[in-house]
């Protein structure tokens, strides 16, 4: 009988008193961040003179947290732009047929091409569109962020709309949804884990090319964005180790922090767009989910917003329904197509046809022949790196993956070393190699590695931790120990994780390599024979057809590499050690 | 044809198929067939049941119907209007229910009413209405990883009726349920058929459960494979609420039985190759445990009865029974099957002898087989590289259905020890080789 507690109206109360909790921190949270936005906007603002701008900041340690929030309001106006670019570009190549023809070679180019390289080349545009104010050179570090972290959410989104569920894409037309409502209520939702996984890693990447963007050196001239990459870049001027230490102790707080306050929260919530029947088995918690979650807050300003969302409904509805025709004139439609075709293709040869003329003009064609040569240099640094990493890191990947205890502790730290923007660490290391008197030609491989080693290592451990349990317990069964089991269990297991890790690694050591072929600390400069310190020397000393011409050699190494050699490892992983059955 | 199909076409037709035949390109340019010349009238007041093997084109003749693939010749017309797109006047129940799983119950439901521009209030109240009368009063803010399958196929169809369809298309709406949900849904839809307030005025269902196309139609479209067409059409007129004991019942399902399994009219091809005849789906061991179960019913069983004895589908047991036809181990008349000399003597044999003797069935009597030994038994020596029988099936069959039949084709000849598989080079080694090989590499004894 006394086995049923009493109903208590205390633990409503109790209730009532946590939503309340939940939504003061809330609003008190929102508040902060209006007031901040607000004060960073105001510097953005400031009056701009190309010949009188600053150079370097100051090293002062209470202008740091302000450098931070500035240095973290670009990143996410560059995460902002890049989701609004995947979204568009993607939906575009997905639904138009003869667009996409034309949008999926140029992305695969885009992706290819050193990120900093279309910071060289693009500085003088935004200059010229901002001209007065500071925002011009914001733009250039914008942008810059922006070309690491969206072709890689694009082509997420892309392949999500490809490879949408039929029987989903079937109810959709039969239920004669619009083209926005199809977009909203289907192809996001159903894009949503690819985007925000890629987001996610994107934005671990991107911290690099803030810093490498905050202090921009073109035709001679040298424009500092106040930011903790130039805080960094002038204590390094200045040989403060101590500011240094600081910044990179402030970077870590950052990382970690918008790790916790917003990508774990959002991971966690797009869970809910999972399209298999269950769910995964070990799913993200969030604390801040939590919060946001138990907080009214949220629910009230979605009911506020609703209206909005209604009339956008209506207004977008004259766009058509989400239907292709069944009938369509195939004559008409080949003719089009022809026609389609041979336009694209004069745009390009022309176009291709003027940058070698201004490439004649400038410094000559056979400057090609020079940067192929100081590519094979670069190369050679990128495949030492590989092998290196590989050799390295491999083994420990695996320990860590296929110990769940350790993988626990071990994968969030390794997710904050692969964001953590290895640049930081350059003039540290510069100046090791200066007191060492290490060449930069060996030196620069292990600053490149620096920030490209992690990838290797975070796919190993994913791929460790993801051998089924069975083949384990099959490969204890029948006493499979040392180099055997190496040889037949562990490294085909985990060869498609390595495959994905070193192909990322690879090309974040292509593009570390202009940054990381020229280093400077205080008064020495170390310079390497390499292609990327071609092109920074060629952006520092204004010469924009050497800088065309270094870019495109490495985009060529990058595309080549990547048909002739990552594709077919890629396809042989795929087809013949994935370890999905069937 | 008789009186009763004239009173039939007199009733208005709601979607008509004229001589739809539908092509994909092949892997050379070559068109493969799936439907070929399929005239279908979809009339108001009746429900009509396609049934039919995998592969007859059965989905494939839905979605034209829906609007949703475009045929290469013939039209669809709905009341009269040739199709350019979905079909405005049908709503479609899926296999696999086909629910957005970030939206809950009702927000899903809503869906299509949301579609039309239906307002808000007037949304909410019809969605809300569908899911009490589909019996789901109470999991509105639900969300479907939370339902079970019966509750989401439940969801399905509030989804597709709440917008008040002239016919509703399912693609075998049923085929994912568990037998005693199926169960339920049947009869509550032919609840909700037999109501006067019923909006839909047609039924069209895709099927390949006898039994069910029996239960609810009135009109059964049996279709028939390579490439799809209409085999016949067999009218039910029994009464509603159907019996599924009465003898007027089994009658029907033997017919039924027996045309699915029966032979075409039309004159068979003077050689049987392997792209006029293709293996059906069936591994050796599922050969082997059908020939066993008929000769424990002393060498003659009931189809029907043995469907139901297993719990099998028609897609399940008739691929294992034209396999066991085609090899010569059963003789199947009508609805019944009988076990044939071959089978009982390949089944009362030990290991080696019935893979001798399988051996020798399958060269006879299997295409595919049989033109892989001999192109082994022709070539230089004796092994040749997979893709060589994959260009010669890609002629005939969409890229999976050649996968398939080359699976199975291996499969076949791995049990009889015709020939060897390799899969890390790809190569077919004719057996005997294989054999002296294993033999010269062996230590000397």
């Amino acid at each position: 009988m006394t086995l049923l507690r009493p109903y208590s109206p205390d633990g409503a109360v109790v209730r009532l008193r946590s939503r309340y909790v939940a939504d003061a921190f809330v609003l008190v949270a929102v508040a902060v961040l209006f007031w901040l936005l607000l004060r960073l906007a105001h510097g953005i603002g400031a009056p701009f003179n190309r010949v009188s701008a600053p150079s370097t900041v100051s090293t002062d340690p209470t202008n740091l947290p302000y450098y931070a929030a500035r240095s973290l309001l670009r990143m996410f106006v560059a995460l902002a732009v890049s989701s609004a670019f995947s979204l568009a570009y993607a939906t575009a190549a997905a639904r138009l047929r003869r667009a996409e023809k034309v949008l999926l070679p140029v992305l695969d180019v885009l992706q290819s091409v050193p990120v900093l390289g279309f910071l060289a080349v693009t500085l003088s545009l935004w200059l010229t569109l901002f001209p007065h104010t500071m925002l011009g050179v914001e733009a250039a570090s914008v942008f810059a962020i922006f070309t690491s972290q969206a072709w890689n959410m694009t082509f997420a989104f892309y392949h999500s709309l490809i490879t949408q569920p039929r029987e989903l894409d079937e109810a959709a037309r039969m239920l004669r949804m619009t083209k926005w409502q199809r977009f909203w209520k289907l192809d996001v939702p159903s894009g949503m884990i690819p985007l925000v996984w890629n987001g996610m890693m994107s934005f671990g990447g991107g911290w690099f090319f803030l810093i490498a963007s905050e202090v921009i050196s073109v035709n001679r001239h040298t424009y500092a964005l106040p930011g903790i990459g130039s805080y960094v870049a002038a204590a390094s001027q200045q040989r403060e180790l101590g500011r240094m230490g600081l910044a990179i102790a402030v970077m870590v707080v950052m990382v970690i922090a918008v790790n916790v306050v917003f990508w774990r929260p959002l991971v966690a919530w797009a869970e809910r767009f999972r399209v298999e029947q269950s769910a995964a088995a070990d799913v993200p918690h969030s604390v801040v989910l939590n919060v946001l979650r138990r907080s009214s807050v949220p629910a009230l300003v979605g009911r506020a917003v609703r209206p909005v969302g209604g009339s956008l409904d209506r207004l977008a509805r004259p766009f058509g329904l989400a239907e292709y025709p069944l009938r369509i004139e195939a004559r008409r439609r080949r003719a089009a197509d022809v026609g389609f075709a041979a336009v694209v293709a004069t745009l390009l040869a022309w176009g291709v046809v003027r940058m070698l003329i201004y490439i004649d003009r400038g410094t000559g064609l056979g400057e090609f022949g020079h940067a192929f040569a100081l590519g094979l240099a670069t190369f050679g640094r990128v495949v030492v790196l590989l092998v290196v990493s590989s050799l390295v890191w491999a083994p420990i990947g695996v320990w860590i993956g296929m110990n769940p205890r350790v993988s626990r502790y071990a994968q969030p730290v390794v997710q904050v070393l692969a964001s953590f923007p290895a640049n930081f660490l350059f003039p540290l290391f510069t100046l090791l190699l200066v007191h060492t008197g290490v060449s930069i030609n060996l030196g620069g491989i292990v600053l490149m590695s620096l920030g490209a080693q992690w990838y290797v290592l975070f796919n190993v451990i994913a791929g460790a931790s993801a051998i089924p349990t069975d083949l384990r317990e099959a490969g204890a069964n029948l006493r499979l120990r040392g180099l055997l089991r190496w040889r037949r269990l562990v490294l085909p297991a985990i060869f498609p994780a390595w495959v994905t890790g070193a192909i990322t690694a690879a090309g974040g050591a292509w593009n570390a390599s202009i940054v990381a072929e020229v280093v400077s600390y205080g008064h020495h400069t170390l310079v390497a024979t390499g292609l990327g310190a071609y092109i920074a020397q060629s952006t520092t000393s204004g010469n924009f057809p050497r800088t065309l011409v270094g870019v495109a050699v490495m985009s060529v190494y990058v595309v080549g590499l990547n048909r002739l050699f990552w594709r077919r490892l890629y396809r042989l992983a795929e087809k013949r050690y994935s370890l999905q059955q069937g | 044809m008789t009186n009763a199909s004239a009173a039939l076409r007199e009733r208005t037709a709601i979607v008509e198929v004229d001589n739809v035949s539908k092509s994909f390109d092949g892997a050379d340019g070559r068109p493969l067939t799936v439907l070929d010349s399929v005239s279908l009238t979809l009339q108001e007041g009746e429900i009509v049941a396609l049934l039919g093997k995998s592969g007859s084109g059965k989905s494939t003749l839905l979605r034209t119907v829906a609007g949703l693939i475009a045929p290469s010749r013939g039209e669809v017309r709905y009341r009269g209007q040739p199709l350019n797109g979905a079909n405005p006047g049908v709503s479609m129940v899926f296999q696999t229910f086909a629910l957005m799983p970030w939206l809950t119950v009702q927000a899903n439901v809503e869906l299509g009413l949301q579609a039309r521009g239906v307002p808000e209030a007037e949304r909410r109240r019809r969605a809300l209405e569908a899911i009490d009368i589909i019996g789901l009063d109470g999991f509105e803010t639900a969300y479907p990883k939370e339902l079970s399958g019966g509750m989401r196929q439940r969801v399905g169809f509030a989804r597709a009726l709440v917008v008040q369809p002239d016919a509703l298309l399912m693609d075998e709406p049923f085929s994912a349920l568990d037998v005693l949900t199926a169960e339920n849904l049947r009869n509550e839809l032919m609840a909700l058929w037999s109501r006067p307030d019923f909006p839909t005025k047609a039924i069209c269902i895709v099927t390949h459960n006898i039994e069910e196309a029996v239960l609810l139609a009135d009109r059964i479209v049996v279709l028939g494979a390579n490439p799809g067409h209409v085999k016949a059409e067999v009218p039910v007129h029994l009464p509603r609420p159907r019996d599924r004991r009465s003898p007027t019942f089994d009658a029907l399902v033997d017919q039924l039985y027996a045309v699915l399994t029966g032979r075409e009219e039309t004159a068979a091809p003077k050689t049987s190759g392997p792209l006029t005849h293709p293996l059906p789906d069936a591994t050796v061991g599922g050969l082997a445990g059908l020939v066993e179960i008929v000769y424990a019913h002393n060498g003659q069983t009931d189809l029907p009865d043995l469907a139901e004895e297993l719990s099998f589908e028609v897609d399940d047991l008739l691929p294992l029974v034209d396999a066991a036809t085609m090899l010569g181990l059963l003789e199947v008349e009508g609805a019944q099957a009988f076990l044939t000399d071959a089978g009982r003597q390949w089944y009362t044999a030990d290991i080696q002898t019935s893979k001798e003797i399988f051996a020798r069935l399958a060269v006879d009597k299997a295409p595919l087989v049989r033109t892989i030994v001999k192109a082994l038994e022709n070539s230089e020596d004796g092994t040749l590289r997979d893709d060589f029988f994959r260009d010669l099936l890609r002629r005939g069959y969409t890229p999976d259905h050649t996968e398939k039949q080359l699976d199975i084709a291996i499969d076949w000849g791995r049990y009889g020890e015709l020939f060897d598989y390799d899969a890390d080079t790809g190569e077919l080694v004719l057996s005997e080789i294989a054999a002296a090989l294993s033999r010269d590499l062996a230590p000397p004894q």
